[in-house]
């Protein structure tokens, strides 16, 4: 049995004519972990997921999960999965307990109703329609649809986006108990937070590649250091080599109207930085740090915000 | 990989476990959940029946209308004529009254003395009703007896009537929009939801999903046609003079080839405005051709090949020939041709066609 959960080698997918939204993507998770997909919107995430759900055919690449390929008996594969599409709208009509009864059917093992709901939370909401549900229970049942089966390998797409805080707490605590069991989770996301509390690994795609792999501590302190200082000066006349040059400073580059510098160590960066500027008359206007995170780390990979 | 086996009593039922049970379930939840659907499917054939039964059944018989010309004798001719039943008589100056047979006001004119003059059309049959009431009126009113009372009876027989041409109309109609709506719209709903999808990333096997709706149309008729019927047979006294197997059989062939035609107009379409569209195209020609309202025989020759390989023609004159005329399932042989043609093209085609995500 291979101890690999997914792993799949040269992953394409182009849409003619000109789309190509996943372009020779290489992937290896492991057994009983969970990994986390980052990057912003279009970056090939969703794409990617749902070749590996089997949902999207590539262009080009090969897949296994749990040691199958999606061509050697598909619907034994299925059953030992757990999906939530991106945007799923299930029937309105339907009670909470209804549709879990119908997912459940799908599968010859699995949990009971009763436990997938106490699993998300739902217990109280089971006689209650879907139409009726806020966003963030819907996104629960969603889950908890995905979780019927117990399946050996979760795939969640973006399973918090736009979520209130406790239903985001709840998701959270049905990927630790997953987790636990020893069962494989690999999620998409775009909250830097999300992936650095659930995310044994996280892989950083961008425009259909993956750019950075690893721990997000590991990331974290490879890409973007420990802390970053972010600064603003009322006339542009810093110098980008002069930053580069002072004590305690990893990295320095423009910002939109000021500079970010990535830093090993606030207590002798920053205060090099404010002689360096005093001593050559440039005024600060404005001044900031914060720990490095792995929003810091696409920032310094790509120039770009996540979130833009 | 052994699993321990499960605790008896923790097992589910059978019917809790059964996908097509479940899914079956599902839809139909949905469907009796949703009140406007319900009028639809139910309520509305029952309507459109009430209307048009009533409409066509309370149709007054026309009076014969005829004019006497003003001057002597003039009132004594109106009296005789306005005693007889559903005759209506005016009277008029002589160029009035002329004026008034050529408009089609009055269908005869009659000039007063002995003997009276009838002014009339002989090629109207209108006209030549009129002249044999106006003529025994005035015989009568003269005098002349009438040699024998014959005995009269009264005939509006059932299965000759308007209604009972619509009633079996409207079962072929009702079953031809279930069918489409119920199955077509339902699927493109289920994909532009991405529930479809949702649905494909489990072991749910594909043809359960599609099965369940055919199962649930099947089922869906054993409610649909006793309502209508029914209502039509207590309210109209609708004649069922064939067989009630029969008449079942071919409802159920036709509920299946319009559920596949609903399969394959929900085949490929990712949108409910464009399978409505599909819907429409599909449904329109039957409407018009396939004689719900009246008789597709009023078509020019021309087209009739094409009227007859219609299969709601084919539903509506099977049931006809059943519940009016008596006839046994194995003389509409054309017919059950051309539903099952129907059925099997439109399954084959749209298992091919389908897009599952």
């Amino acid at each position: 049995m291979s101890d690999l959960a997914i792993r799949c080698r040269g992953l394409v997918k182009r849409y003619p004519p000109d789309v190509l939204a996943v372009d020779g993507l290489d992937l290896e998770v492991a057994r009983g972990e969970c990994f986390g997909l980052l990057g912003p919107n279009g970056a090939g995430k969703t794409t990617t997921i749902e070749i590996l759900e089997g949902l999207v055919p590539p262009t080009a690449g090969e897949v296994e999960l749990l040691g199958r390929r999606w061509t050697d008996a598909p619907r034994a594969l299925r059953a030992r999965l757990g999906i939530t599409l991106q945007e799923t709208r299930l029937p309105e009509r339907l009670t909470v307990a209804e549709i879990l009864r119908l997912f459940r059917s799908f599968y010859r093992r699995g949990r009971t109703v009763a436990e997938v709901l106490a699993l998300v939370g739902l217990e109280e909401k089971r006689s209650a329609r879907y139409e009726r549900l806020s966003g963030g229970q819907k996104q629960r049942l969603a889950m908890a649809c995905a979780l019927v089966s117990e399946p050996e390998l979760l795939f969640l797409d973006e399973p918090t986006t736009g979520l209130d805080p406790q239903s985001r707490r709840h998701l959270w605590d049905v990927v630790v108990e997953t987790r636990r069991r020893g069962h494989t989770v690999l999620l998409t996301t775009h909250y830097m937070d999300e992936a650095e509390r659930l995310c044994d690994r996280v892989a950083i795609v961008d425009r259909g590649k993956v750019i950075a792999l690893g721990t997000p501590r590991e990331l974290v302190a490879r890409v973007a250091g420990t802390e970053v200082v972010e600064f603003e000066t009322a006339a542009d006349a810093v110098d980008e080599a002069a930053l580069r040059a002072l004590p305690g400073i990893a990295a320095a580059a423009r910002d939109g109207a000021g500079w970010r510098l990535t830093v090993a160590e606030l207590h002798v960066g920053v205060p090099a930085l404010l002689g360096h500027l005093q001593a050559r008359g440039i005024p600060l206007t404005a001044l900031a740090t914060h720990r490095a995170s792995l929003e810091d780390v696409f920032v310094t990979l790509t120039g770009r915000r996540l979130n833009d | 990989m052994t699993d321990p086996a499960p605790h008896p009593a923790a097992r589910p039922g059978l019917a809790e476990r059964s996908p097509m049970v479940q899914l079956a379930l599902a839809r139909l939840r949905s469907f009796y959940r949703e009140p406007e659907a319900v009028f639809w499917t139910f309520g509305f054939p029952i309507l459109l029946t009430i209307a048009l039964g009533i409409a066509f059944r309370a149709k007054p018989l026309d009076p014969v209308r005829a004019a006497v010309v003003a001057g002597p004798g003039a009132e004594a001719a109106r009296a005789a004529l306005a005693a007889g039943e559903g005759v209506d008589v005016r009277v008029l100056g002589a160029e009035e009254a002329r004026r008034a047979l050529r408009v089609g006001q009055v269908a005869i004119v009659i000039e007063p003395g002995a003997p009276p003059g009838y002014r009339f059309d002989p090629t109207n049959p209108d006209s030549r009703l009129a002249r044999a009431v106006v003529d025994g009126l005035l015989q009568a009113a003269a005098g002349r007896r009438d040699a024998f009372a014959a005995r009269l009876e009264r005939s509006s027989e059932p299965g000759a009537r308007y209604v009972d041409f619509l009633v079996p109309g409207l079962l072929g109609m009702n079953v031809m929009s279930s069918g489409l709506w119920g199955v077509g719209w339902v699927i493109v709903e289920d994909r532009q939801k991405k529930l479809l999808k949702r649905m494909v990333a489990t072991p749910m096997r594909r043809g359960e999903y599609l099965l369940a709706f055919v199962a649930l149309r099947m089922l869906f008729l054993l409610v649909e046609v006793p309502i209508l019927l029914g209502f039509a047979m207590l309210f109209f006294g609708t004649p069922l003079r064939g067989s009630v197997l029969d008449l079942a059989a071919l409802l159920g062939l036709g509920a299946l080839s319009f559920a596949g035609l609903g399969l394959l107009v929900g085949s490929r379409a990712r949108n409910s405005q464009r399978v409505a569209g599909l819907i429409d195209i599909v449904m329109i020609p039957m409407f018009v051709f396939s004689g719900v309202f009246f008789s597709s025989e009023n078509f020019l020759a021309a087209i009739q090949p094409f009227i007859r390989a219609l299969p709601l023609t084919a539903l509506n004159d099977g049931l006809r020939a059943i519940m009016n005329e008596g006839a046994r399932l194995a003389a509409l042989g054309s017919e059950l041709l051309v539903l099952g043609a129907v059925a099997a093209g439109a399954y084959a085609l749209a298992l091919r066609w389908f897009r599952w995500s």
